[in-house]
């Protein structure tokens, strides 16, 4: 059989150790970041059941960046987050505008307004193709192996990538702020009602996580893709639910399930010669189905163990 | 009253209106400190409606509202909330003592998490209401009754003057309602004001000491016993009433045969 390689658990654990240690080390910290940073956010768009904003926003970034591309002719960092930034808010101004404005419900509304947007980026590039230089491939799918690590500062004696930099700076960002609004973040989730009654502002909160999860996805962008980044925010908040039942716990198993997801993506990319970003949304895939089994408060085995006795029981009782 | 001391609640010339459709429409109130006032009406009066837009959760096409003499937002502080049942998430990862919490969050600025104080006064809160042994319990572990005490002891940890609930008896046990209005009544010993939204005409006769009738506009509002006529509340009802006063003749009828079998 080619299509799969052979297994060997030798090779498979000590293959990306073994050659190039420092580049599998630095893909493991980025994909650490990537995956904590989105899970953080993605708490809290479970939460507010807009899983699939996520989604519109990361398709919506890429006319954001076309045109700063167009106008700018550069790939300055700052530049292109600002041209993402503003191309997110602007994708959830829309959306709640045609929800406001006609009887198109929100998730319509969302449909309508990610796709146009996604197009527009597409028609851009494919227009200008001679002046942007992007690399549709790499948008939709992300590559982190490929991640320019040439470039690197010294940061206390080692020479850091510029890119890890960048992610370690907004997973830290991202932290900040998750732990200073906690408290505003966890009321407008729960009660927006109750919220506003208090005085505290929900439609700024609502944009504030809005921007937030811009941020995120416009440095996720290149590691993961436009697509598999939404998986980075979903996967560890819907994991963490099956295991606990208090959100503080849910948000830190959330950043360890990204450590994880990039340790055992890194793994199966070496096993099986792949990318490294689609490894890792499978083993994710696949933490989420081993818990969703073998949790010990509503695992599958827990639920038709607790079965099997109340049937035995009642055997018992008749 | 002496005019130094602002009312709890003044509306003036309200109008609600969703996608250009007027919801509400011109209301004028003056609620006096220290009532308990029911809010009565059929469904879709704008009885949530009224209460949201007070509370700036829902903006007015025309009009104002002063709470304590100023605008809302200034005196946010000083208003507590008990919102109906359903319009949350009863699944949120969070748990009794959590949502008691967050009470306190109006008290609390910015950068400020709930201390020891804060979790001492949503104990006592609970205790209140009977659910301080659930503290610890997830929520979605609830009844309909202890889901409505656990938003009741929030409004209490809010320690507000002026309290709006919404339908706090909807879907409720007996003992719970009980519970609910005897605490209610205690607030308005301690001097408290409490708007609530009811849907039972029978009880709003025997619990509230006024009575809002409101129909898109304001039918009538003053004390229960002037407010509570026949008239009033055909009008508010419009013919809906008629099936309600039949179920209410005929539970007087049963009432009264039933002394004579005996």
């Amino acid at each position: 059989m080619d299509f799969i390689p052979t297994f060997d658990l030798h090779t498979f654990i000590t293959a990306p150790w073994s050659d190039g240690l420092s580049g599998s080390i630095w893909i493991l910290v980025m994909g650490f970041l990537v995956n904590a940073a989105c899970g953080l956010v993605g708490n809290f768009l479970i939460l507010r059941r807009m899983a699939l904003v996520g989604d519109a926003i990361s398709h919506s970034l890429l006319p954001g960046i076309a045109v700063v591309f167009l106008i700018s002719n550069s790939r300055s960092t700052g530049l292109m987050v600002t041209g993402a930034l503003a191309a997110g808010l602007a994708s959830v101004w829309l959306i709640e505008f045609i929800h406001k404005k006609t009887r198109v419900k929100q998730d319509a509304a969302l449909g309508v307004t990610f796709t146009t947007f996604f197009a527009i980026g597409v028609i851009l590039i494919s227009v200008f193709a001679d002046q942007v230089d992007l690399d549709l491939e790499c948008v939709l799918y992300g590559e982190i192996g490929w991640i320019g690590f040439e470039d690197s500062w010294l940061v206390m004696g080692t020479e850091v990538p510029i890119p890890l930099l960048q992610m370690g700076v907004t997973f830290l960002v991202v932290l900040a702020l998750v732990i200073v609004f906690y408290k505003e973040l966890l009321v407008t989730s729960f009660d927006s009602g109750l919220a506003t009654s208090l005085g505290i502002p929900a439609s700024w909160i609502h944009y504030g996580l809005m921007m937030m999860l811009s941020l995120v996805i416009v440095f996720s962008f290149e590691s993961v893709g436009a697509i598999l980044v939404i998986a980075m925010l979903i996967m560890p908040g819907a994991t963490g639910a099956l295991l606990s039942d208090r959100l503080p716990h849910i948000l830190t198993l959330s950043v360890i399930f990204g450590g994880f997801y990039s340790l055992a993506g890194i793994h199966l990319a070496e096993w099986l010669n792949c990318s490294i970003a689609g490894a890792m949304v499978v083993s994710g895939f696949g933490l989420f189905c081993l818990i969703w089994i073998a949790s010990p408060r509503r695992g599958l085995l827990v639920l038709s163990l607790k079965r099997l006795k109340q049937r035995s029981s009642e055997v018992s009782v008749n | 009253m002496s005019p130094e001391i602002p009312l709890p609640l003044e509306i003036h010339d309200l109008t609600v209106a969703y996608h250009k459709k007027p919801v509400l429409y011109g209301i004028d109130l003056e609620v006096p400190a220290g009532q308990l006032v029911g809010i009565v009406g059929p469904n879709g009066a704008g009885k949530s409606t009224l209460i949201k837009t007070i509370m700036g959760m829902i903006p007015p096409s025309s009009g104002w509202v002063k709470i304590f003499g100023k605008p809302y937002r200034k005196n946010a502080k000083r208003v507590g909330y008990v919102p109906q049942r359903e319009s949350v998430d009863w699944d949120f990862p969070v748990n009794v003592m959590d949502v008691v919490l967050m009470g306190r969050f109006g008290h609390l600025g910015l950068l400020r998490r709930p201390g020891k104080k804060d979790k001492e006064i949503a104990m006592a809160c609970l205790e209140k209401v009977n659910m301080a042994p659930y503290a610890q319990r997830q929520i979605s572990n609830l009844s309909g009754g202890q889901q409505q005490r656990v938003f009741l002891a929030r409004a209490l940890a809010q320690e507000s003057d002026l309290y709006f609930l919404d339908e706090p008896f909807a879907g409720v046990d007996a003992a719970t309602e009980s519970a609910i209005i005897s605490i209610l009544m205690e607030l308005r010993e301690r001097g408290k004001t409490l708007m609530v939204v009811h849907h039972d005409l029978t009880t709003a006769k025997e619990y509230f000491d006024m009575l809002l009738l409101l129909n898109m506009r304001k039918i009538d509002f003053g004390p229960t016993e002037d407010v509570y006529t026949y008239d009033k509340l055909q009008t508010t009802y419009g013919g809906r009433l008629t099936i309600l006063s039949e179920v209410a003749d005929t539970r007087q009828k049963q009432s009264d045969e039933l002394p004579l079998e005996k």
